[in-house]
């Protein structure tokens, strides 16, 4: 299987995520056991597979969740040691995570986290901070591309959002904060099929050749609409069997039964 | 859980520095003695000493309290000097009189005493231990007919006012730290506002001590005649010591017919040191009286410093239809113990109140609200909101809630929220996956705990309140 990106890396310049046998527990219970993955520049790869595979702990890890215990294998990001960085430091160079569950925090304006963020952010990048006008500018602009009501800017960080506000916000602050990787983790989850168009079409408008995304999602639905260049299947720890967009059909067609009763010399051949 | 919050590290405080000027102190302890020696010094009116000695004798019978939820060893009364001054010549007659020192004390502290005054538009006085230093903006204010001096001044220049409200709301003999203030209290601020002014500028006072062994016994009151209106801000500093010192203080509000009242305090005594030596003994007596119909005290505080605080912020809701308010934000951090609240005497009819109270526990703190509302058998359709939550930072603190009611009158409305919560981890991790330090995302969080307390207090001091907070935290997440 040779690696077709739509984008050719630079020359000289390697893949953006490399992670190498990967393992990983929560609460002395191992969950990654050895995950290998590739990811250049600009590609948007799927993760995909049943409950309890393990999707999102590897999403978790690769943001730097503490609660999770990485056991073994490497994550190179841009070529340095990823999981030596603290979660946000990782953020700073361009890791950007939207949570599948995004939290509630009482009496923190929206617009005042992601200026914050986004200020750390530029602090590190060189940049000079924005100040409110500008900030405000900025958002006027980026929230057009989810849709989202510009009153939710002010309330307070998901507090009362419904289910697909929350997933809205999610983009918005991937928007705003411009990352070079994008982890989305089961963002199309709960989304009815306008919500669900609405934020694929935000996730659509952010990709470009700079930006690279992993897609962890259940479903297939969310790749009609996002078309990935590389989907991986995700089971028991490991990544079984990756392919192009045809696997993620293939699968929603046989369901995830059909990988488990594969041979193992096949998912062996699953490592890209 | 919670493994971002850990141990809790050191954290500076930054007033700790002592001022060095030659101060007249008296010798430790305390007896009828003293109190006439303090009096003279004051060179106070006869119907004040004779005051003071009636509160004097009667706290000898009284035993100091002990139901707070606090800790300390038995203080001794006789150990502490009673009086002390910056000598400097007596009453400076302007600025360019006060000791240069002093001034570049409160230079330090970053309080408006000269030039800078003039633009933060505030008016201050500046007490410094036992004695008020300066007050500006006197002339101003006075075109207005508004007294706003120290409390030895009007007691010298307006008797007859101070005589007339002087332990109007909090009697010499209300409980054993108001009836000891009440015995030696050396100085303070006083402010009268007259019938239908508003107040054009804020009104403060900074208390410092400097003075080593010494007590600050200091008495605010403050009248808003018939209409007027007026908002006041009290903040405090100390050196960092390593015996604790004792803060006596009694502040009375008196608020007329239409009149209005906001009382905002940063309280920022030296707390203590992170294995909790030494810091202030804050064991405070704030009291307002709406007197009149349709008057409001709103007395908005936080927190941050002292070793121990034991101050109940009350109001006496008297006149019909009158409001009282309390915003409270109280943290305590390593070994600092506070338990604090307010009372909601009801007896008008109509009356409404309101309490808001946030509080914060980290490392060893201990946090207690104590509230009381109480509906008296008069006040019809009176009305009261409560809301208290705790927040806690780490597994070593403790907050505690102790709200009473009492309900004499079946038309009243009362309501009660209660919340405790942990910072939580996933909180702090989505933060800092959006670029967050650790320390900023704690900040982020208490502050927006916090937000209904900040948005009552005036502008700057709100963007004090919230660096003094993160001041005050700093360290306490690993």
């Amino acid at each position: 299987m040779s690696e077709i990106g739509k984008t050719a890396p630079a020359a000289g310049e390697g893949p953006l995520l490399e992670v190498r046998g990967l393992r990983a527990a929560v609460g002395g219970k191992e969950i990654l056991r050895g995950v290998d993955l590739t990811v250049r520049r600009g590609e948007v790869h799927a993760i995909m597979g049943p409950n309890g595979s393990g999707k999102s702990t590897l999403a978790q890890v690769l943001a730097g969740r503490e609660s999770y215990e990485v056991s073994g294998g490497e994550v190179l990001y841009q070529g340095r040691d990823l999981l030596a960085l603290s979660p946000e430091e990782r953020a700073r160079e361009g890791l950007f995570l939207a949570f599948q569950y995004p939290v509630e925090i009482p009496g923190v304006s929206n617009l005042y986290l992601l200026k914050a963020g986004l200020n750390a952010v530029r602090r590190h990048r060189g940049l000079q901070e924005l100040d409110a006008v500008e900030f405000l500018a900025l958002m006027r602009e980026k929230v057009k591309i989810v849709a989202m009501d510009e009153a939710l800017l002010k309330r307070a960080v998901n507090e009362g959002f419904s289910g697909g506000e929350k997933k809205r916000n999610e983009i918005l602050q991937m928007a705003v904060l411009d990352p070079t990787l994008a982890i989305l983790d089961e963002t199309d989850s709960g989304l009815d099929i306008d919500a669900l168009r609405i934020v694929s079409d935000g996730i659509n408008a952010l990709r470009g050749p700079r930006r690279s995304m992993v897609l962890v999602t259940h479903y297939q639905r969310l790749l009609d609409y996002v078309v990935p260049d590389r989907v991986h299947v995700l089971s028991g720890g490991r990544i079984v069997r990756s392919g192009d967009k045809d696997l993620a059909l293939e699968l929603e067609r046989k369901g995830y039964s059909w990988i488990d009763e594969s041979a193992p010399e096949e998912l062996a051949r699953g490592r890209v | 859980m919670n493994e971002p919050i850990q141990d809790l590290a050191n954290r500076e405080y930054r007033y700790g520095f002592v001022t060095p000027i030659e101060s007249e102190t008296i010798p430790p302890g305390l007896s009828e003695e003293v109190i006439r020696l303090i009096s003279a010094k004051k060179q106070e009116p006869e119907f004040l000493l004779e005051w003071r000695l009636k509160a004097y004798r009667h706290w000898l019978t009284m035993v100091e309290p002990s139901w707070a939820r606090v800790e300390y060893p038995p203080i001794d009364y006789q150990s502490i000097s009673y009086y002390s001054a910056p000598r400097q010549k007596r009453g400076p007659k302007s600025l360019d009189e006060v000791d240069p020192e002093l001034l570049r004390t409160y230079e330090k502290l970053g309080i408006p005493l000269g030039e800078q005054a003039a633009l933060a538009g505030i008016a201050v006085d500046a007490v410094f231990d036992s004695v008020s230093v300066a007050t500006t903006f006197k002339e101003k204010l006075g075109s207005m007919g508004i007294i706003f001096c120290s409390f030895s001044e009007a007691v010298r220049e307006h008797p007859e006012l101070v005589r007339r409200w002087l332990g109007s709301v909090v009697p010499a003999t209300d409980n054993f730290f108001a009836a000891l203030n009440s015995a030696v209290f050396t100085d303070g601020s006083f402010a009268y506002i007259p019938k239908g002014v508003r107040c054009p500028m804020e009104l403060s006072t900074y208390f410092r001590i400097n003075a080593a062994s010494t007590g600050q016994f200091e008495r605010t009151l403050i009248v808003a005649d018939e209409g007027a209106t007026v908002s006041y801000l009290e903040g405090c500093t100390a050196p960092m010591r390593d015996e604790n010192q004792l803060h006596a203080a009694v502040v009375e509000l008196v608020a007329l017919d239409d009149a209005t009242i906001k009382y905002s305090t940063v309280q920022n005594w030296y707390p203590g040191d992170r294995e909790g030596k030494g810091g202030i003994y804050n064991f405070v007596t704030k009291r307002g009286h709406c007197k009149g119909a349709r008057s409001k005290i709103s007395w908005t505080q936080v927190e941050t410093g002292s070793a121990i605080t034991w101050k109940y912020p009350s109001c006496i809701l008297q006149g019909d239809d009158s409001i009282g308010e309390f915003y409270s934000v109280a943290l305590t951090n390593n070994f600092q113990q506070a338990d604090t609240g307010t009372k909601m005497i009801h007896i008008g009819r109509n009356t409404r109140s309101t309490i808001v109270s946030k509080g914060i526990s980290a490392g060893h703190g201990q946090n207690t609200y104590r509230g009381m509302v109480k509906i008296l058998k008069g006040a019809a359709g009176a009305r009261n909101y409560s809301q208290c939550d705790s927040l806690l930072l780490g597994d070593r603190c403790g907050a505690h809630t102790f709200p009473y009611v009492e309900v004499g009158n079946a038309t009243a409305q009362l309501e009660h929220e209660a919340s405790t919560s942990r910072i939580g981890e996933d909180q702090l991790f989505y933060c800092r996956q959006r670029g967050l330090s650790t320390e900023d995302a704690v900040n982020l969080i208490v502050n927006g705990f916090c937000k209904e307390v900040f948005r009552e207090l005036p502008m700057e001091f709100a963007v004090e309140a919230q660096k003094l907070l993160s001041v005050s935290l700093e360290g306490s997440v690993g």
